[in-house]
């Protein structure tokens, strides 16, 4: 119960926060709004308010304001077909490999097998065909659709393998992130940052739509991280198997008791994005949410300072939050 | 016992075509020792597990086909938490029911003990009463699973929601409650009869061949089951251990999936899945065979590339042993271990590549007609492989990443399964159903069965692909608002496919009341196989006289 406590505490002190940056801006707003490039930030496209956060930090008088989510963006969109829009480099890089080689051989295997299939029952129905043929060994055919496949199986192996290989060698990491799940909620802890630490659990209808985010996907705390840095997550299970998955990271790792697993994701583009536990794990398994939100660097800084102020940890204790403050090398 | 005995023994002695009369009704039905008998009790079983398996399916669509939840709570006088994890229970339920007493029995236990016997010349299985003890093991099975849905399973719950998979620390310190314990005896009782019908199968096919009947002249059916029933025999036996080791962890405070005492979660999913990626082969396998034989008798033309169809059965049976961990692509293997997973599970795609282009070169060049059966089969030759390519995708670890647990995979199992093997279900059915019951089936309602069957699924699943990439996690009873327009659409394919069986049941009533009395071969020349030979239905005892093969040609 300390936990649902803490974590009530620290949604009343955000939501008044958000509250206020939602009458600030409409979404037309924030359409008309120029989207100026972050400072120190890469060249992604940073959301109005990012921009609007940096020019703030530019100012030296930055205060945390959580992000609103865009539709489209870290979320499912009614009538979806494909694969989330991806804003990770491995993300970027897997999606290519379904759109460009996956579906095409799948498409294509599922069309050739249809159109045979289609041509001989038109071609060798009884009533074009009375007489069968007695035919039923063809030697270099029967090599030919052996090889062939194996052929098509060797050409996605070599983007595969590359794929697997650059998912299990990341750069070296700027924060890390201890996970945790349980049953129903996530827990959060950042040991870089004088181990802040809090837990997420999923807002019911009303709240989440204040915050104008889809209900069963937003969290009272988010998980906040510097947009451009590579963030390590230490995965593990309190009680049952959970599993914290964020497709548009294309990052998905189960969290097992007695065992931390390792991932790791580097968004350039700040925003807010959602996954779920997808690994069964009791009565709501279903309602146990993730949600990620990136923002700049100096939006990160001051949701550390916040998060340190409000847990009472000292700046003593906080020697190496200033590491990953540090201009990226 | 005795009495039984000697009706056999009298049987053998006389004529052989009416000892079936000196039999009681227990004696035929509870104590069958004969292999047509108990492949019909099978039959009939796992029809009625399919009945139960389809009403869960159709609770869960229905809860699905809108966001919040509708459905299951009246099943729980409201409660709403008692209805999520009432949701767990009926998707545990479903896979098990569907696996272990619905496709399993059909194909293994109804269609091959019908048919295997007869197609190798034999006058029965190697081991009748044996055959009976496989049979009453399952429905006690099946009774245990029942028994576990209405006895406590989590804190405050009741039943197991587990998942088919069973992983602990969810089925252990999760579901202190005896369901798991009941669910766990219900798959090794499931588990003991199929390792004993595994023995049955092998040593008939070995042992009990008719003169001339060689192992390459043998139908591509008895190939298929011979295969299956190797997976089984050295696949059963792991699962066997691992809930075993459940059963001690949860009851007798061993720690073998508890890390606290230095056992791990991970083993499990690797005892398991060398299980049950195997069994996902002892599913389709049997299919496989009946495809193979419809498609041959309805092109009036030998398979093609018969050799090649058997070997790469066997070798879809061997390879399916070393593919497991691709199941656990997000448990935390190492980057070589899911290298090695990826390489060798796309291999698998070769062999099944073979067969579904010989089934087609089969046909090519024939004279085909298009009866019932052969509706079923070429549905099943197309959505098999439409569920295959997308096991391609699966394959690759870096790829399941994204698709790990959510609807993809759904949708890839049910098309390899619901669209695969219960095609080949379907197909058998309808082509043997004259053979099995004596009488022939309607062709009209068959066909209108077939078509409400395939677009009703096709709607289901396919889908359950755009949810899936984006994002829909499985086992999920409720959904973002976002994924509400897709699952409605896969909810009404479940009323499509629902009038499908309505016509299934009234076809199957109405022919075994008023169907034509079937012929001895109804399909012609193309029937190669020793079945057509025989009367409809087949004498009680047939082949007293071991027919001589050795001039056979292979099937």
């Amino acid at each position: 119960m300390a936990f649902r406590a803490r974590s009530a505490a620290a949604v009343a002190r955000i939501v008044p926060a958000l509250a206020a940056g939602v009458a600030a801006a409409t979404v037309r707003a924030q359409e008309a709004a120029a989207p100026a490039p972050a400072a120190g930030a890469t060249a992604a496209p940073a959301t109005p308010e990012a921009a609007v956060a940096a020019t703030e930090a530019a100012a030296a008088a930055v205060t945390y304001t959580p992000l609103r989510p865009e539709p489209g963006i870290g979320q499912p969109v009614p009538w979806g077909i494909d694969i989330l829009p991806q804003v990770t480099p491995i993300g970027e890089e897997a999606l290519r490999m379904v759109h460009w080689l996956l579906n095409p051989v799948m498409f294509a295997i599922s069309a050739l097998v249809l159109a045979l299939l289609v041509w001989t029952i038109l071609r060798y129905r009884a009533a074009a065909n009375p007489e069968p043929a007695a035919f039923s060994h063809n030697f270099k055919l029967e090599v030919t659709w052996t090889l062939i496949p194996a052929l098509i199986l060797v050409i996605i192996a070599v983007p595969s393998f590359r794929l697997l290989a650059n998912q299990y060698n990341p750069p070296k990491a700027d924060l890390t992130i201890k996970v945790t799940g349980y049953q129903w909620y996530w827990g959060y802890e950042y040991p870089d940052h004088g181990g802040i630490s809090f837990d997420a659990v999923m807002l019911n209808r009303a709240d989440a739509e204040a915050r104008g985010a889809p209900y069963q996907l937003e969290t009272d705390n988010r998980v906040v991280v510097p947009a451009g840095k590579t963030v390590k997550l230490l995965i593990t299970g309190a009680d049952v198997l959970h599993s914290w998955a964020l497709p548009s990271f294309w990052v998905k790792m189960d969290a097992v008791p007695g065992r931390i697993n390792e991932t790791w994701f580097k968004v350039d583009r700040p925003g807010v994005y959602y996954g779920q536990c997808s690994e069964l794990c009791g009565t709501k398994h279903g309602f146990m949410p993730i949600t990620v939100e990136v923002v700049p660097e100096e939006q990160f800084n001051a949701w550390v300072a916040k998060m340190q102020a409000e847990q009472g940890i000292t700046p003593a204790t906080t020697a190496t939050a200033a590491a990953p403050s540090e201009p990226a090398a | 016992m005795a009495t039984t005995f000697d009706a056999h023994g009298d049987a053998h002695g006389h004529a052989a075509a009416h000892d079936d009369h000196k039999l009681s009704f227990v004696e035929r039905w509870i104590f069958s020792t004969n292999h047509k008998d108990i492949g019909t009790l099978y039959l009939i079983f796992a029809i009625v597990a399919g009945i139960v398996g389809g009403a869960l399916s159709g609770f869960m669509r229905w809860e699905l086909a809108a966001p919040g939840m509708q459905v299951l709570p009246w099943f729980t006088e409201g409660n709403i938490d008692q209805a999520y994890h009432l949701w767990n229970v009926f998707i545990t339920a479903h896979g098990l029911i569907m696996v272990f007493f619905m496709v399993m029995p059909a194909l293994i236990g109804g269609f091959a003990n019908w048919f295997v016997p007869i197609m190798i010349g034999a006058p029965d299985m190697a081991f009748p009463r044996m055959n009976n003890i496989s049979f009453w093991l399952t429905v006690a099975g099946f009774t245990l699973l029942t028994i576990s849905l209405f006895v406590p399973g989590p804190p405050g719950g009741i039943g197991a929601g587990t998942g088919w998979t069973v992983y602990p620390p969810l089925s252990t310190s999760g579901h202190p409650g005896p369901a798991v314990d009941l669910a766990i005896f219900a798959l090794h009782l499931a588990g003991a009869a199929s390792i004993l019908g595994a023995i049955n199968f092998i040593t008939t096919i070995f042992n009990m061949r008719a003169p001339g009947m060689t192992l390459h002249k043998m139908p591509l059916f008895a190939w298929s089951i011979l295969v299956t029933a190797f997976l089984l025999l050295l696949s059963l036996p792991v699962l066997a251990g691992a809930i075993t080791m459940l059963l001690t962890d949860r009851n007798f405070g061993t720690t073998f999936f508890d890390p606290a005492g230095g056992g791990d979660p991970i083993l499990y999913q690797h005892l398991f899945w060398f299980f049950g990626h195997p069994e996902v082969y002892i599913m389709i396998l049997p299919a496989f065979g009946i495809i193979s034989q419809i498609v041959a008798t309805f092109s009036r033309k030998p398979v093609f590339g018969y050799l090649a169809m058997a070997y790469a059965m066997v070798a879809i049976g061997f390879v399916g042993f070393i593919v497991w961990a691709h199941h656990m692509f997000t448990s935390g293997l190492s980057v070589n271990t899911k290298l090695y997973f990826t390489a060798a599970t796309m291999i698998i795609a070769v062999p099944t590549g073979i067969k579904i282009f010989s089934w087609i070169a089969t046909m090519w060049g024939g004279s085909l007609r298009f009866p019932t059966p052969m509706l079923w089969a070429l549905g099943f030759i197309f959505m098999f492989t439409v569920g295959g390519v997308t096991g391609v995708l699966l394959a690759n670890g870096g790829l399941d990443t994204y698709m790990h647990d959510t609807y993809y995979v759904v949708a890839h199992f049910h098309y390899v399964l619901s669209l695969g093997a219960t095609f080949g279900i379907f197909a058998g059915f309808y082509y043997w159903f004259g053979k099995m019951t004596g009488r022939d089936y309607n062709e009209l309602l068959g066909k209108l069965h077939f078509w409400l069957f395939f677009i009703g699924t096709n709607i289901i699943f396919f889908p359950m692909h755009f949810l899936g990439q984006q994002g829909m996690p499985r086992r999920y009873p409720d959904y973002p608002d976002a994924m509400a327009g897709w699952n409605e659409v896969a909810s009404w394919g479940y009323v499509v496919m629902l009038a499908g069986m309505v016509v299934f049941f009234v076809n199957v009533i109405w022919s075994l009341a008023a169907g034509r009395r079937s012929a001895d071969n109804p399909w012609g020349e193309g029937a190669t196989t020793l079945e057509w030979t025989l009367s409809s239905p087949p004498p009680f005892h047939q082949f007293e006289t071991l027919p001589d093969l050795t001039r056979m040609k292979a099937h």
